[in-house]
C-alpha cells in the first residue's frame, strides 16, 4: 500500500532488565490508512504502548528500536534524528496519555498548554491558537467552552481532562493520533461522554488512530480495524465488525470468552436468621464532609454483596468503616448479631480476625520486602498462634489453595510475582486469619480480563469451600453479573437501590441504576451510536 | 547476601573506586599502630625535616613524624566521626519513625524541637555548646551527633511518611500489629535504601564538621593526631615555602597532605553513596 499514512514493517524492540536486553516486541507489521482507527488489544505486558509509541519514533527510557522500519507519510522514523522527529511530534502525530491528570501541568492554565504545541511549530499565532482551543473545546462538548481553558487541571473532573487532552492533541490537526487506553481511568458514565467526544471529533477532521485499550467492548465502538497482541507478538488483525462476529484465532476467542462467567447462584438465605452483618443508619465521613449518608444494608451469611458505584459514591469508605479505620459518626455495626466496636483498636483480636479485606492494588497491599513465606506466614502466627513448622505447613496449604505451587512461590518476593499471582498472595493472607467475611475492595479492576476471570473463579470456589460472605465493591457490573447474590447501588454516599441482582438487572429500575447500567460498553459495534441516539444526544 | 555479592558485581566502576578507597582508609585505621613507622605524638627528630627517609612526608613543628600522624589520623578522625554518625541516626532514625507512625501529638512536638535547633547555625551553636562544656571527645560526639540527627530525623520522617501511605500498613494496622513490628518490619525494611545513602553523606559532613572544629581548636585536642587540626598546625608553613627545589617546596604541600585526606574520604564515600542512590531509585539507566 503505496499510500498507507503509517507503515510499520517487522518492528522489534528491546526493553533493558538485569543488564540485559530483552525482546517487547518481536516483529509486528502495522499499516494505518488515513482516517483510519485502528484497535490495538492485548493484555497488560502484551506490548501496546510500546508500539503505539513506537509509532511516533519514540520509546520510553531502557527501551530501544532493534530493527524494523516506521514509515510515516513515507518518511522513515528509525534511525531519524531528534530534530526530524520533533517536527513532526504534537504537529502531525499526537499522543494522549491514559492518566490525563498525570499527563497535564498542574502549575498551566489548560489553554496555555493547549497553546504552546500550535505557536511552537508555527502553525498558528498566541490569539488564533486561543480561538481555535475554544472552538474545539466546543466541538468536544466541554461546559463552558469559552472559560474552560482559563482553568488548571486540578479545576476540572477526570473526564473533561481527557476531553481537553483529546482536545489539545487536536491542536495541531494532525494525521494521526494515539490514544493509549484514555477512558481506563473513568467510570462507566463518564467514559461514555468522553468515548463519543473522540470517536465524532476524530471522524469530523478525519484523523487516523490508533486507540489502545485492553476493554473489547470499548474498541468494538471505536475501531475500524482490530489488531490482538500478545508477548509482542500479532495474534490477529482484522475488520471490527469481522473479528468480533467471528474470531479466528483460540487467544481472541477466548478474550471473547471472559465476559460470559457466570457463577452458580448460591441457595437463597434462610429469611429470618441472623445476617452476618448489619449496617444500620451509619453516617461517616472525614473532616466536615459526610460521605456516607445513613447507610442500612444487611448481609446474610455465605452470600455475596456486591457494592456498586462510580468512585466518589462511597464505596471505599464504607469498607473502612466496617474494618474499623473510619469511626462512623452516626449509627452501629453488627457482626453475626453481635455490636463492633466503631474503632479497630476497640475489638478484640478474635472480631478483626473475623473481618478480613483484600485491598484494589495487590502492588501496594503487599509489603515488597517481605517473602511470600511471611506474608501469609505472619496472620497464621498473630492470629492462630501457628509457630515453626505448623506455620509452614499451613502457608504451603494455603498456597496450594490458592493455585500456586508452594515450592516455587514460598520464598519470592512480591515484585518476582505477576499482577494476578500478587493478588491472589493477598487472598490468601486474608484466608490465613480463617475469617467468616472478606471485603473485596475492586480486587479485579487493575487486572486484564482473563486474570481477572481466573481470580472470580476463584473467590468463587473458596466461597463455596469455606462458607464465606463477601461485601464486593466494584464499579464494574460485568464482575457484578458473574458473582452477586445480592446488589446496592451507591451514589453520593446514598443507597440508591438494593436488592436480588434479578431485581437490580431487570427493569424497572431507579434512574440512575438505569444510567449505570446502559453505559456499560457492550460487544456490540452499534451500541454507543444507538445509546446516543437514544439519549438524544447529537 | 546472595543479594549484596550480586549488586557488588554489576557495581560501576566509580562506584568501585569508592569501594577501594574506603576499604584503603579502613585498614590504615585499623592496623595504625602496625602501619605507621614512628608513634603518634612523640617527637623524634628535628622540627620542619624535609621529605627524605626515614621522615617519608617530613616532620613538623614539634619534630613529630607526620606520615605517622596522618595515619593515626585516620583512627581518630574517621572513627570519631563514624561514632557520630551511628549515633545521629539512631537518635534521628527512632525519632523519625517514631514520628511517623505515632503522628498526632508526638509528631508536632518532636518536629517543633527540630525546627528550633535546625534554626541555630550548626557551627556557631557547636562553638558554644563546646565553649561551655569543654573539650572533650565525649561532648564532642554528643554534640554533633544531637545536631546532625535533625537532618535524620527530617529525612526517616519524610521517607516513612510515603511508607505509610501504602496499603500493606493498612493491612497490618487492620491486623492489630504494635508500634514496634510496624516500624521494624513493616517500614524500616522500604525505608532502608534512602537511609543508608544518606548515611553515607552524614558521614562525610559530620568528618568534615569535626575537622573544622579542630581547625578552630575546639575539636580534637593535641598530641591526639587530627587532620583538621594537622591543617591548622601547618597552615602557616605555606608562607616558608619556597619552590626553587623539590625540597623545600615540600613545606608548601605539607597543610594539602591531611587536607587532600579529607578530600579524598569524602570523594569516596560519595561515590558509594550515589551508587546506593541509584540502585534504590530504580532507574534503568
Amino acid at each position: 500500500m503505496a499510500d498507507a499514512l503509517l507503515d510499520i514493517t517487522d518492528i522489534r524492540i528491546e526493553g533493558r532488565s538485569d543488564r540485559k536486553w530483552k525482546p517487547i516486541i518481536k516483529g509486528v507489521d502495522l499499516v494505518l490508512n488515513r482516517g483510519e482507527i485502528l484497535g490495538l488489544i492485548g493484555e497488560s505486558g502484551a506490548g501496546k504502548s510500546t508500539l503505539g509509541l513506537a509509532a511516533m519514533g519514540y520509546t520510553k527510557g531502557g527501551c530501544r528500536i532493534s530493527g524494523g522500519s516506521i514509515r510515516f507519510d513515507g518518511q522513515e522514523l528509525v534511525g531519524a534524528g531528534e530534530k526530524t522527529l520533533r517536527k513532526l511530534r504534537g504537529k502531525r502525530i499526537a499522543y494522549v496519555a491514559q492518566s490525563a491528570a498525570a499527563a497535564f501541568n498542574p502549575a498551566y492554565k489548560l489553554i496555555d498548554q493547549y497553546c504552546e504545541g500550535p505557536v511552537k511549530h508555527g502553525v498558528m499565532s498566541r490569539p488564533e491558537a486561543q480561538r481555535d482551543a475554544v472552538e474545539l473545546y466546543r466541538k468536544i462538548r466541554l461546559p463552558d467552552p469559552d472559560q474552560i481553558g482559563f482553568r488548571y487541571p486540578h479545576q476540572v473532573s477526570g473526564g473533561q481532562l481527557q476531553r481537553a487532552m483529546t482536545a489539545m492533541a487536536m491542536a495541531c490537526r494532525p494525521d494521526l493520533i494515539i490514544f493509549d487506553e484514555p477512558t481506563t481511568a473513568l467510570d462507566v458514565t463518564t467514559q461514555i461522554e468522553v468515548l463519543a467526544a473522540i470517536r465524532d471529533i476524530v471522524r469530523e477532521y478525519d484523523t487516523a488512530a490508533i486507540y489502545i485499550t485492553h476493554d473489547l467492548a470499548v474498541v468494538a465502538q471505536m475501531a475500524d480495524r482490530i489488531k490482538v497482541l500478545l508477548r509482542g507478538e500479532e495474534v490477529e488483525d482484522a475488520p471490527a465488525r469481522e473479528m468480533l462476529a467471528n474470531p479466528r484465532e483460540d487467544y481472541t476467542k477466548s478474550l471473547w470468552a471472559v465476559r460470559d462467567f457466570r457463577r452458580e447462584p448460591m441457595p437463597a438465605p434462610d429469611i429470618g436468621a441472623t445476617p452476618l452483618l448489619q449496617i444500620d443508619n451509619v453516617t461517616a465521613g472525614y473532616g466536615a464532609v459526610n460521605v456516607l449518608k445513613d447507610i442500612d444494608l444487611s448481609i446474610a451469611g455465605g452470600s455475596t454483596v456486591a457494592i456498586v458505584g462510580e468512585s466518589g459514591s462511597g464505596k471505599s469508605t464504607l469498607a473502612r468503616v466496617v474494618m474499623g479505620l473510619l469511626p462512623p459518626r452516626k449509627g452501629s455495626i453488627r457482626f453475626d448479631g453481635t455490636p463492633l466496636p466503631p474503632s479497630s483498636r476497640d475489638r478484640t483480636p478474635d472480631l478483626q480476625r473475623h473481618v478480613q479485606m483484600i485491598h484494589q492494588m495487590a502492588d501496594t497491599a503487599l509489603n515488597p520486602k517481605q517473602r511470600i513465606r511471611d506474608v501469609i506466614g505472619r496472620p497464621l502466627e498473630f492470629f492462630l498462634g501457628l509457630k515453626g513448622k505448623a506455620r509452614e505447613t499451613r502457608t504451603r496449604e494455603l498456597l496450594a489453595l490458592i493455585e500456586l505451587d508452594p515450592d516455587e512461590f514460598i520464598d519470592r518476593l512480591p515484585n518476582e510475582l505477576s499482577g494476578g499471582q500478587k493478588q491472589r498472595i493477598c487472598i490468601a493472607r486474608a484466608l490465613a486469619a480463617e475469617p467468616e467475611f472478606i471485603i473485596c475492595d475492586e480486587v479485579t479492576s487493575a487486572l486484564d480480563q482473563l486474570v481477572a476471570e481466573g481470580i472470580l473463579r476463584l473467590l468463587d470456589r473458596l466461597q463455596r469451600e469455606m462458607r464465606l460472605t463477601y461485601m464486593f465493591i466494584t464499579h464494574d457490573l460485568a464482575t457484578v453479573r458473574s458473582i452477586a447474590d445480592t446488589v446496592v447501588v451507591m451514589q453520593h454516599g446514598v443507597v440508591v437501590e438494593q436488592g436480588s441482582k434479578d431485581d437490580i438487572f431487570s427493569p424497572p429500575h431507579a434512574d440512575y441504576t438505569e444510567l449505570l447500567l446502559s453505559s456499560v460498553p457492550e460487544m456490540d459495534p452499534d451500541w454507543l451510536t444507538d445509546l446516543l441516539a437514544e439519549r438524544g444526544v447529537r | 547476601m546472595h543479594q549484596t555479592l550480586h549488586a557488588l558485581r554489576d557495581a560501576p566502576v566509580s562506584a568501585w573506586i569508592g569501594i577501594v578507597i574506603v576499604t584503603f582508609y579502613a585498614i590504615l585505621a585499623i592496623l595504625a599502630p602496625l602501619l605507621a613507622p614512628f608513634p603518634e605524638a612523640a617527637s623524634i627528630g628535628a622540627q620542619y625535616q624535609p621529605w627524605e627517609a626515614p621522615h617519608y612526608l617530613g616532620t613538623d613543628a614539634l619534630g613529630r613524624d607526620v606520615l605517622s600522624r596522618l595515619i593515626y589520623g585516620a583512627r581518630n578522625t574517621v572513627g570519631i566521626a563514624l561514632v557520630t554518625t551511628a549515633l545521629a541516626f539512631l537518635l534521628g532514625t527512632s525519632m523519625g519513625l517514631l514520628a511517623a507512625v505515632i503522628g498526632g501529638w508526638f509528631d508536632a512536638l518532636t518536629a517543633r524541637v527540630v525546627d528550633v535547633l535546625m534554626a541555630i547555625p550548626p557551627l556557631i551553636f557547636a562553638l558554644l555548646i563546646l565553649t561551655i562544656t569543654g573539650t572533650s571527645v565525649l561532648s564532642l560526639v554528643l554534640v554533633i551527633a544531637v545536631l546532625d540527627s535533625t537532618r535524620v530525623y527530617r529525612l526517616s520522617r519524610a521517607v516513612a511518611q510515603g511508607i505509610m501511605t501504602m496499603d500493606y500498613i493498612e493491612v497490618a494496622r487492620m491486623r492489630g500489629e504494635g508500634l514496634s513490628w510496624l516500624i521494624r518490619r513493616e517500614v524500616l525494611p522500604n525505608a532502608s535504601a534512602p537511609l543508608i545513602a544518606e548515611f553515607g553523606l552524614r558521614f562525610c559532613f559530620v568528618f568534615l564538621f569535626i575537622s573544622a572544629l579542630s581547625f578552630l581548636g575546639l575539636g580534637l585536642q593535641p598530641p591526639t593526631a587530627d587532620w583538621g587540626g594537622m591543617v591548622r598546625e601547618s597552615a602557616k608553613l605555606i608562607g616558608f615555602a619556597n619552590f626553587s627545589t623539590w625540597q623545600t617546596a615540600t613545606f608548601g604541600l605539607a597543610p594539602l597532605l591531611p587536607a587532600g585526606a579529607i578530600a579524598l574520604l569524602t570523594i569516596g564515600v560519595n561515590l558509594i553513596v550515589d551508587w546506593v542512590l541509584h540502585m534504590s531509585s530504580g532507574l534503568k539507566e
